[in-house]
């Protein structure tokens, strides 16, 4: 069974929108309550190595890609989620699962205002002390 | 008297090099690469200092970000005067590519007096070289 | 009566020659806790990229890092060709690898001089730095800088390297190949270097996983990852090649790793310049289609990683970048507690740190006690330290 079987098996029910981009690029959908069950699957269990997270600021509201690699095969599989919430945005820190996790979510919360529920240690990485309350950078200004 | 203490410096100058953020590290690498045997700027007198109390010369490279802004200031003000500040590289110039950035405000020359420009991106070990013989003329007020 | 001393490294010290702050708290000679602060070298360059045409941005992200500049563009043309399913001409692939794999030799002889420093070999600096300098010249030759060549396009390269070049690139290796020898020679059969660096600032196998850090830090924990034959990209599934890995842990197996890897890119680059098809260099790529691409490149450091999305216009809407030090240098918290002072410097700098890349580390103090010393002091305690052991060994 090839390792993109045994995500399908393990994580079943959960994933939506799974999409082959080519043989070594996937990505799939997942409810934002399910994350944190899903991120541990994939680091623990199937041996996936944490690449890095990226948010977005879209239209629909903050997207978050969690890519994952499988060295053995080259594999890069990135986890969407959707906040909606563009008011009060959070969602569960993955901190709680490996300390790979504290410092793209101390950034994406000083740059896009996601609130990580449970991160140990939420506080600026890359911005000055001074930088003023409530301007994160990589939101975008729409008009509505 | 303060001509005659810099231009007695420019027998032998002690250089204190500043990185103040916002740098790829490039134009620190080819300050470095002054020292080793290729160039050997040692040979002329040229120093590399571990405090800026001890140094004549600051050379500053990178686009000043945010964060490092104040400290570079209160560096300059322990500078010991009569002191040359040198910006190295198009980010010490006038920021370079991150010019419409969030995290780099100003050029460094509105923080900072700068007494010497060297633009590239790095510039050549032979562009500072000529760089800093040309100041030291300067100073000396030869052509 | 054990007291917390604060030890600052950073934000400016002349020889890491980028600004971070290392906090070291320590008891006596040991360090038992280390807090990292980063930002000094933020710039803004995601959101940079999002102004830029897509042929501006391997440009800009050229600037992330002045020692890796060509890995960022090798994985952002990755990126945006496998966001546009572009096939690039094998020659183009060829000359990537060629120019990847010299870059890797002059970061690795890079870090290996500052190594020395800090361990008070200061002739191993100014030799390695100086056999930097033929390599430079050739980089010159084929793309007219000694770094940040701009050689990177979407769908090729910018500029071919001549026939005429090629003896001189040649010559190169074999003068660089004689320099990694000497270095092999002198680095890992020298008691002294043994006795400094064997055992300290371990990183287990377990932990290097647990932290995902990657490249040489993660292979001399006996973790076999490396893109270059993961994930293959440029010319990198058509030449033979090994990937080095120890098992150890400590800073003489992360030393071992970059020596041995030096060895195997001369190899690649002269398999490259042997197999090179004639032909295009260049696939013209027009327009960028919606959609998203991911792209990874193995820089000196480890895995670099890009992330682009298209609405189709000619800007990404948004650009990701992940530079390998911002997994590794995190790792440091593990490595550093529990070795001594006189090991911190160069447990720090094992990892190689392109701090430009992830621009981090601070130092932090504790009010009790303060015993304040810089960064200089710390890299003389690490050669006194190197001149204890050598009366001890010899």
């Amino acid at each position: 069974m090839s390792i993109l079987d045994d995500i399908k098996e393990k994580l079943q029910g959960k994933i939506n929108d799974w999409y082959e981009h080519n043989p070594h690029r996937i990505y799939f959908s997942v409810d934002k309550k399910d994350i944190r069950e899903i991120a541990r699957v994939m680091f623990k269990d199937l041996g996936f190595r944490y690449a890095i997270a990226s948010g977005t600021d879209t239209p629909k509201g903050f997207e978050i890609l969690y890519h994952f690699s499988f060295d053995k095969t080259g594999h890069m599989v990135s986890v969407r989620v959707l906040i909606e919430d563009k008011q009060n945005p959070e969602i569960d820190s993955l901190a709680v699962i490996s300390p790979a996790f504290e410092w793209i979510e101390r950034e994406m919360w000083e740059m896009l205002g996601i609130k990580f529920i449970g991160h140990p240690n939420l506080k600026r990485l890359l911005l000055a002390d001074d930088w003023p309350e409530g301007k994160y950078p990589l939101r975008c200004e729409r008009e509505s | 008297m303060k001509n005659i203490k810099l231009k007695a410096l420019t027998k032998s100058l002690w250089v204190f090099h500043l990185c103040i953020g916002g740098s790829c590290n490039n134009c620190d690498i080819e300050i470095l690469d002054l020292l080793t045997p290729r160039y050997d700027v040692e040979r002329f007198g040229i120093m590399l200092v571990g405090s800026i109390r001890h140094a004549d010369v600051l050379l500053i490279t990178g686009s000043l970000s945010r964060k490092a802004a104040p400290r570079a200031k209160r560096l300059y003000e322990q500078m010991p005067k009569p002191g040359v500040v040198v910006a190295v590289g198009s980010c010490a110039l006038g920021r370079g590519i991150f010019k419409d950035g969030y995290n780099t405000p100003c050029p460094l020359d509105e923080l900072i007096p700068v007494d010497l420009y060297i633009p590239g991106c790095p510039p050549k070990p032979e562009a500072m070289i000529t760089g800093i013989v040309r100041l030291v003329k300067k100073v000396r007020g030869e052509k | 009566m054990s007291h917390k001393v604060v030890i600052p490294i950073g934000p400016y010290h002349p020889l890491q020659e980028e600004p971070e702050f290392f906090q070291l708290f320590v008891e006596g000679e040991k360090v038992v806790d280390i807090d990292i602060v980063i930002g000094y070298n933020h710039r803004g360059i995601e959101k940079i990229c999002e102004t830029k045409h897509f042929d501006q941005v391997p440009f800009v992200v050229e600037r992330i890092c002045g020692i890796c500049s060509t890995s960022h563009p090798l994985a952002c043309v990755n990126a945006l060709e496998d966001l546009a399913k572009v096939e690039v001409p094998e020659r183009a692939l060829y000359i990537r690898t060629i120019i990847a794999e010299m870059e890797r030799i002059h970061s690795h002889l890079l870090w290996l001089g500052l190594a020395g420093h800090f361990i008070g070999y200061n002739t191993v600096w100014m030799w390695a730095w100086r056999y930097r300098e033929p390599l430079l010249d050739c980089f010159e030759m084929i793309s007219g800088n000694r770094n940040h060549y701009a050689m990177m396009k979407v769908g090729g390269v910018r500029r071919d390297i001549q026939d005429e070049h090629i003896p001189a690139l040649k010559k190169a290796l074999d003068e660089l190949s004689r320099a990694v020898d000497m270095f092999k020679g002198a680095v890992m059969d020298d008691p002294v270097i043994h006795s400094r660096l064997k055992g300290i600032g371990i990183l287990t196998h377990q932990q290097a996983i647990d932290w995902s850090v990657v490249g040489p830090t993660a292979r001399a924990s006996g973790v076999k990852i490396d893109v270059r034959r993961d994930d293959p990209y440029a010319a990198y599934d058509r030449v033979n090649w090994e990937v080095i890995i120890q098992e150890e842990g400590d800073v003489f197996a992360k030393t071992v790793v970059r020596i041995l890897e030096m060895h195997e890119s001369i190899s690649i680059i002269r398999q490259c310049l042997d197999k090179m098809p004639r032909g295009e260099i260049d696939a013209n790529v027009k327009d960028m289609p919606p959609g998203e691409g991911v792209g990874r490149a193995e820089a000196p450091r480890g895995e670099v990683f890009h992330y682009a999305r298209s609405d189709g216009t000619n800007r990404p809407i948004r650009y990701k970048v992940r530079a390998p030090s911002y997994m590794n240098v995190a790792s440091n918290k593990i490595a550093c507690v529990g070795g001594t002072i006189s090991d911190a410097t160069i447990t720090l700098a094992a990892v190689d740190p392109c701090y430009c890349c992830t621009e981090r580390v601070t130092v932090i103090d504790r009010p009790a006690n303060k015993k304040i010393l810089n960064g200089w002091d710390l890299i003389r305690l690490s050669q006194e330290k190197t001149e204890r052991l050598k009366k001890v060994v010899k």
